[in-house]
């Protein structure tokens, strides 16, 4: 394809100054993957934001879609993109031609924190392809997978046909938060052994505790002793034979394993799932990854690398990159504030023990212990958290007062949405909320055997809020259209506990 | 350039076009269509194509965010509030897509699914237009007109021939004969021209709600008859028991009161008819919309009279469209029907809300006139 043949190697002027912001950035201790800039022209960096940073992917409309709202939203000014930047080793980020050098530079710095965060936040070890024998370095070849993945499908689009090949697509990408992000750090279990012999059978003999004089029997084994015993046996084996074991959360490899797949859905829902767990970890780590990299951007622009003519138009692009809207959270800001605030606690010394039990509002406003440990915290905070443990570890009262947070909700009386609160408690809780699993429902796969008619049950872990009921609906069919045989929900509507129920062909509801 | 997202793109466009064709009833019946009504094309705000997911409902759950206000209130942010804004807050809002659908296409798309036929238009080879075209040079002329490479050319030639030209000092000064100028060619080209009467009743029976429905099913046509012919003119007359010509603006806001007199707006419509459109020049169109409520059975036979003796022998149509209101008595259509039934020029159709804007559109202009 002619248009890849273009040169997009930077030019020599933006290659120096990558080296010195390369420089700054090593001179603070950043530890970055080797990263290649090039330079597009903003219909190619429009169209390859559309594909998620990737340059070649399957085919689907949606990226389709994405180009044009990014198209038509740079054409009419609205945004531009200033920064993108792929999870790869080597990282790839693009810079937009015609762009000013303060831009350029601007994120140049901030891709640097990016590429630092990507590799040593904990949560990205997700996305290693495995380790170079000699060195230890993490595999990321992102974009050779992808670039896999697009010709995985592209070859059984020509077989199958883009028709059914697009909406089977469609019907994944709706199970595609159905994962579960812990999975790739917990093992898998080891085959569990027998606790005993009895296990094997149960009902034939109940397992009692040893005994070694029969008058005692009655007084270590009692009946109630043994009820209890049977019953567990048998819920033990009622266990073992339901599937799953454990409830799934991993909802779309459960249905790879279990699912009635022709060959080619194996591979799309496969293709689907392996690219849902690659970009969790962004979704985990946003107000992460994007104040770390504002961070940076900012501490390597103001303290080295631009100029003092060019220190006002910075301030303009990063006040731009900050703003805060009504009702909209800026990732940016929130993170890159309190990465400043941990900083300077542990600069001042504001933790631990002594600090946790001082009610003097006085003394804790000027407690300043000179211990200088910031810059070493935030580098451990960049590697062992994310969003969620982030906020609820060190999110404060003073913070939330500095940084006007509030909560806020839909008003049904007054038909809009209004500030809730500005309570510390409940900003936490919302904003805790809103992060929990990348602010998705929690949905697990209970049991495929459900009514002991092979049909689909899952569970929605239910936190206070109903599940929007036109797309579980929506959903519902996709998830009968791959499994085959009816599926339930299992969630709460209006305060009732309900079953969702469709069944291939209508949509019923059951309520306990 | 092409660009490896075109395929998708085209594919997306694909999709939302046939969501148009899918949902056209729906889109017509929106009266914020016509608020983002540009020059050439109509933004049709088309929601996203949401992949359906689990997630939870909108307005149970809020969020987090920074800035001024105290509890209690509102987030008066614009895209925050009402349906489809999404769960707010959580970073990327749900935005709506507007797609831009010339006003060229939109016409077409409505013949499709209408299955309107082409409009077989009277007198086109009678009637011709002039147009003047760039298309020659001459040595004289004004000098707005003055090309300028030509004249240097012209110029330059003159001085090398005279051995004037020096390439030291390359200096061209043209006199009088160097000057060249544009010329123009007069073409005449067949048209159709056409013009459409809008009527319509404002007295007190006609709500807000009967004039939106005029006021959408006006534009409506106006867009297919304007895909059909080029330079569409369009006339406005409301009435009540007196009638005037009025602007485009004033015909869609008006609320007047009192009786109605549907002939006085007849008459008004000859008139026009007779002073500014010779109907053999013109295929003119009539549209008249009322709640069918007149005020006396003699001035609905004065109406009769008008139709056959002077609207309909000049028009090409006649299109009755009778909204229904909760006061008026809908005695007109009857009447219309009883008296022109033989006249296939006349068409009648009743509008009994917003869905029925289409089979009324249907009814005016499924016959191809």
């Amino acid at each position: 394809m002619p248009q890849y043949a273009l040169n997009t190697s930077l030019p020599s002027y933006l290659r120096d100054e990558q080296k010195r912001i390369e420089g700054y950035a090593r001179s603070y201790g950043l530890d970055f993957f080797p990263t290649l800039f090039e330079v597009l022209s903003y219909d190619h960096i429009n169209e390859v934001a559309a594909y998620g940073g990737f340059p070649s992917r399957y085919p689907h409309w949606r990226f389709g879609m994405q180009y044009e709202q990014l198209s038509k939203s740079s054409e009419y000014g609205l945004s531009t993109i200033y920064e993108m930047v792929i999870n790869n080793n080597p990282a790839v980020a693009y810079l937009l031609e015609g762009n000013s050098l303060t831009d350029q530079k601007l994120v140049m710095a901030h891709v640097f924190g990016h590429v630092d965060f990507f590799k040593n936040n904990f949560a990205f070890g997700a996305t290693n392809q495995g380790r170079l024998p000699d060195t230890g370095e993490p595999i990321r070849k992102w974009i050779d997978a992808m670039a896999n993945h697009g010709a995985v499908i592209r070859r059984w689009i020509n077989r199958v046909g883009i028709e059914k090949i697009e909406t089977f697509i469609d019907d994944c990408l709706s199970l595609e938060n159905l994962i579960d992000p812990h999975r790739p750090f917990t093992r898998p279990a080891p085959p569990e052994e027998p606790s005993s012999e009895v296990y094997d059978k149960p009902g034939e003999e109940l397992p009692r505790l040893r005994v070694d004089r029969d008058y005692m029997e009655s007084y270590i084994n009692p009946d109630e002793f043994l009820e209890a015993q049977r019953k567990r046996v048998e819920a033990e084996a009622e266990r073992a034979k339901s599937v799953p074991e454990e409830p799934d959360r991993d909802v779309m490899g459960f249905l790879l394993e279990q699912a009635p797949l022709e060959p080619w859905e194996r591979d799309v829902l496969a293709v689907i799932r392996r690219e849902a767990y690659y970009f969790a970890p962004q979704a985990q780590t946003k107000i992460m990854n994007e104040g770390w990299a504002t961070y940076w951007h900012s501490k390597i622009l103001t303290e080295h690398a631009a100029s003092g003519d060019e220190i006002i138009e910075y301030a303009d692009r990063c006040a731009g990159v900050l703003a805060t809207a009504p009702g909209q959270l800026n990732p940016y800001k929130l993170g890159v504030e309190l990465f400043r605030h941990v900083e300077d606690r542990w600069n001042k010394g504001q933790f631990g023990k002594e600090w946790d039990d001082c009610d003097d509002l006085a003394l804790r406003q000027t407690w300043d212990r000179r211990l200088g440990l910031g810059r070493d915290k935030i580098f451990e905070v960049r590697r062992h958290y994310t969003d969620v443990t982030f906020i609820d570890e060190f999110l404060t009262p003073e913070f939330v007062i500095d940084q006007k947070l509030y909560s806020f909700g839909f008003n049904v009386k007054n038909d809009r949405w209004e500030v809730e609160s500005r309570q510390f408690e409940e900003v936490k809780k919302k904003l805790l909320f809103q992060l929990t699993n990348a602010g998705n429902p929690i949905v697990n796969v209970v049991d495929a055997n459900h009514h002991n008619r092979a049909e689909l049950l899952l569970r929605h872990d239910h936190q206070g809020v109903d599940l929007r009921r036109d797309y579980a609906e929506a959903v519902m069919r996709s998830l009968e259209r791959i499994w085959r045989r009816p599926v339930e929900v299992d969630t709460i509507v209006e305060e009732k506990r309900s079953f969702l129920r469709f069944d291939g062909n209508e949509h019923t509801v059951r309520t306990d | 350039m092409s660009l490896r997202v075109d395929q998708d793109h085209s594919r997306f466009k694909q999709i939302v076009r046939g969501k148009i064709r899918q949902n056209l009833r729906r889109f017509i019946s929106k009266g914020e269509l016509l608020g983002r009504q540009g020059k050439e094309t109509v933004s049709i705000p088309i929601p996203q194509i949401d992949v359906p997911r689990f997630r939870f409902a909108d307005k149970q759950g809020g969020g987090v965010a920074q800035g001024d206000g105290e509890p209690g209130d509102g987030l008066s942010q614009p895209g925050q509030e009402g349906p489809g804004s999404g769960q707010a807050g959580s970073g990327e809002g749900q935005h709506i897509l507007e797609v831009d659908v010339n006003l060229q296409e939109l016409a077409e798309i409505l013949g499709e699914e209408l299955e309107l036929p082409n409009i077989e238009d009277k007198g086109k080879d009678r009637i011709t237009s002039q147009k003047d075209r760039y298309v020659g040079i001459r040595r004289v002329g004004p000098n707005s007109l003055r090309h300028f490479r030509r004249t240097y050319r012209e110029a330059l030639k003159r001085q090398i021939a005279s051995g004037s030209y020096n390439t030291k000092q390359p200096v061209v000064i043209p006199v009088r004969d160097d000057m060249r100028f544009r010329s123009w060619r007069t073409d005449h080209e067949p048209v159709a021209n056409a013009v459409i009467i809008y009527m319509m009743d404002v007295s007190g029976s006609m709500g807000d709600e009967q004039k939106e429905i005029v006021r959408i099913e006006s534009f409506w046509i106006d867009t297919w008859l304007k895909h059909q012919y080029q330079g569409l003119e369009a006339r406005f007359i409301i009435h009540d028991a007196v009638a005037r010509e009025v602007d485009r603006e004033t015909f869609f806001r008006t609320r007047e009161s009192g009786g109605t007199m549907i002939s006085s707006a007849y008459k008004v419509a000859a008139e026009i008819i007779e002073q500014h459109y010779p109907p053999d020049d013109w295929n003119i169109y009539l549209f008249h919309f009322s709640d069918g409520d007149n005020w006396s059975v003699d001035d609905t036979l004065l109406c009769i009279q008008l139709l056959k003796n002077r609207l309909l022998p000049a028009a090409n149509v006649f299109c009755y469209g009778q909204v229904e209101s909760p006061y008026g008595s809908g005695q007109f259509i009857k009447d219309l029907e009883e008296h022109l039934t033989d006249d296939d020029r006349v068409l009648t159709s009743e509008i009994r809300d917003r869905d029925g804007i289409v089979d009324s559109i249907k009814d005016f202009l499924g016959k191809g006139k």
